[in-house]
């Protein structure tokens, strides 16, 4: 049953895929001609010419889309103006350094948040849940990017403990996860502590309370399990959130993530390049949200039988 | 329930008003409260630091920027297009999202399933994209980005008020109006409108600080209304240039948006507390 889901909801997946590529297209191609951007001044009729047939510029609309969409099959999105090499090479090259920046902060933000989250639902209303829920309240008003720069201003340029920004071994990689994770770590304590202070209130629990267990026993083996889904469910919802928080991430400290590479080939017009990298974080995040929904039903037959 | 103390709704609404309406009255009255024109260049006095320096310049209470403009004066006109910003888009998005929210609701069936499919297609996809997208094709302008961010959270409305529209749908007072002959948009008007409109006020408030919050991330990543305009963004991005030299500048453009922000925040939680007692807890 889970299977017949699973194939259900993949064979959606075109679908929102051709959506993404409609709007990529029509945004990209009917606003400005790349190859006006593209080339500079001093350009001759002739580089003109093989540039817009390589784009396939010269075609109706129309034509360059079935063009687009048939060359997208084949995981083609054309040559990169700007890199050498093929739009969906250059972006798959960049794809690892996102992960791992994505990976470590989201990991990050949900051991904490939710342990955040479990002491103020634990706690509610006393000192540990005013000064957590506040600081979460006041972290949801934090611009992301401001954040990043206090970070630098700090570790990087004060007491010189951490690069300021760039690639390489696990020094680089604290202040950007930090970044990232700061941005989603609000929203996750706040969920889990409504949720916890929800499940407080049901039958069951009240149930086991009264059969004499323990309020610890009760937490860990009647509202924790319930309090996987609800959460699991708003990581779903995050996950857009995370790649945009990445997009800004990665531009403040030079992580040679997509999300960077995608703000650099807007401001180069890289067409090949921009619809590559917007078609993987619209597939990766539709997978993802996959993922999550199978593994909702796998942990929850409820879920299952609806 | 508990009786709550100081930290109630009142104080909320009370301190967050206070805080955004320092800044919408900052933002009217820029021409006569900023010190400076937040353009005019001195490059003698570049990059000074404000008051707590002593190398401060007389004049500049918050210190200068690269070229030399008074900081201060920036930052008050900055205040205009951010809220210029965050509240056109946010009345944007909110009549979008309202109207095809209650259409939804009111007509269910094909209508139902088309706009509200449409809604979840683009709740997957991550709104700044499409905003980065747009900006990128259209070009940064302040119009350009009210369209943008006002089209890329339509949703949020929408769902909300469908799933008030439906339930109201089957209420008596809603059924007489139908009977009597009253047209869709009659029904809207004055009958689901004024029963959404608290929840619909909540939403819309701290909507505005996501859009605010939107804005000023498109402008630090280029994508805003293009230097010189003084925008909080702006500001920022530039001095994220040059924060060895002149931290101030990114850190005080910084702190404008999230006390902006943060009131905004505050008053939008507080408004929710007093329309809805129920959701205290949450």
């Amino acid at each position: 049953m889970i299977a017949g889901y699973i194939l259900r909801r993949l064979a959606f997946l075109p679908l929102t895929l051709l959506l993404v590529a409609f709007a990529t297209f029509i945004v990209l191609r009917l606003t400005g001609n790349p190859v006006d951007i593209f080339l500079d001044i001093n350009r001759t009729p002739e580089q003109v010419e093989a540039l817009t047939k390589r784009l396939h510029l010269d075609q109706p609309l129309p034509v360059q889309f079935l063009i687009f969409l048939g060359d997208l099959l084949h995981g083609d999105f054309g040559e990169s103006l700007q890199f050498t090499g093929s739009a969906a090479v250059v972006v798959w090259e960049r794809v690892g350094a996102t992960l791992q920046l994505a990976g470590t902060a989201l990991a990050l933000a949900v051991v904490l948040g939710v342990l955040g989250g479990l002491i103020c639902a634990v706690w509610r209303d006393r000192a540990a849940d005013a000064v957590i829920s506040s600081i979460a309240i006041a972290g949801q008003s934090m611009p992301s990017f401001w954040l990043g720069l206090l970070l630098i201003e700090f570790f990087a340029l004060q007491l010189r403990w951490l690069p300021t920004s760039g690639y390489g071994d696990l020094k680089h990689l604290v202040l950007p996860a930090v970044t990232l994770a700061t941005i989603l770590l609000p929203n996750f304590v706040l969920i889990t502590r409504t949720a916890i202070l929800e499940l407080m209130g049901e039958q069951f629990v009240v149930t086991g309370r009264s059969k004499g267990m323990s309020r610890p026993r009760v937490l860990v083996t009647h509202i924790l399990p319930n309090a996987i889904n609800p959460v699991l469910s708003f990581l779903g919802i995050q996950l857009g959130h995370l790649m945009a928080g990445s997009i800004i991430t990665e531009t403040i400290f030079a992580w040679p993530g997509v999300g960077r590479l995608l703000i650099n080939s807007i401001s180069h017009r890289d067409v090949p390049v921009v619809e590559a990298a917007v078609f993987f974080i619209a597939t990766a995040i539709a997978l993802a949200n996959l993922l999550v929904d199978v593994l909702q039903m796998l942990i929850d037959p409820r879920i299952r039988r609806a | 329930m508990k009786k709550r103390g100081w930290f109630g709704e009142r104080f909320k609404i009370a301190v967050g008003g206070s805080l955004v309406a320092l800044v919408v009255l900052a933002a009217i009255f820029a021409p006569l409260i900023a010190p400076w024109d937040p353009y005019q260049q001195d490059l003698m006095a570049r990059l000074k630091p404000g008051f707590w320096s002593p190398n401060a310049v007389p004049g500049h209470l918050l210190g200068t920027d690269n070229y030399g403009r008074d900081l201060l004066s920036r930052l008050i006109y900055g205040s205009r297009l951010s809220i210029l910003v965050g509240v056109s888009s946010m009345l944007l998005s909110a009549l979008i999202g309202s109207v095809a929210g209650v259409i939804a609701g009111l007509r269910g069936g094909a209508t139902e399933q088309a706009i509200m499919r449409f809604a979840d297609a683009q709740m997957a996809f991550p709104d700044i994209l499409l905003a980065i997208l747009m900006v990128a094709a259209l070009g940064g302008n302040a119009l350009n980005l009210i369209l943008v961010l006002g089209i890329s959270r339509w949703m949020v409305y929408a769902r909300i008020v469908f799933g008030l529209t439906r339930t109201l749908r089957q209420r008596p007072f809603v059924e007489a109006a139908t009977l009597y002959g009253g047209g869709d948009g009659y029904i809207m008007r004055r009958h689901i409108l004024p029963q959404v409109m608290p929840v619909l006020i909540v939403v819309a408030t701290l909507q505005v600080a996501q859009m605010i919050l939107q804005e000023t991330a498109l402008s630090f990543l280029g994508l805003g209304i293009p230097p010189p305009a003084a925008t909080w963004g702006n500001i920022l991005a530039e001095g994220s240039t040059r924060l060895f030299i002149a931290p101030w500048i990114a850190n005080l453009a910084g702190l404008a948006i999230i006390a902006l922000v943060w009131g905004v925040n505050m008053l939008g939680n507080g408004l929710r507390e007093h329309y809805d007692p129920r959701m205290v807890g949450q």
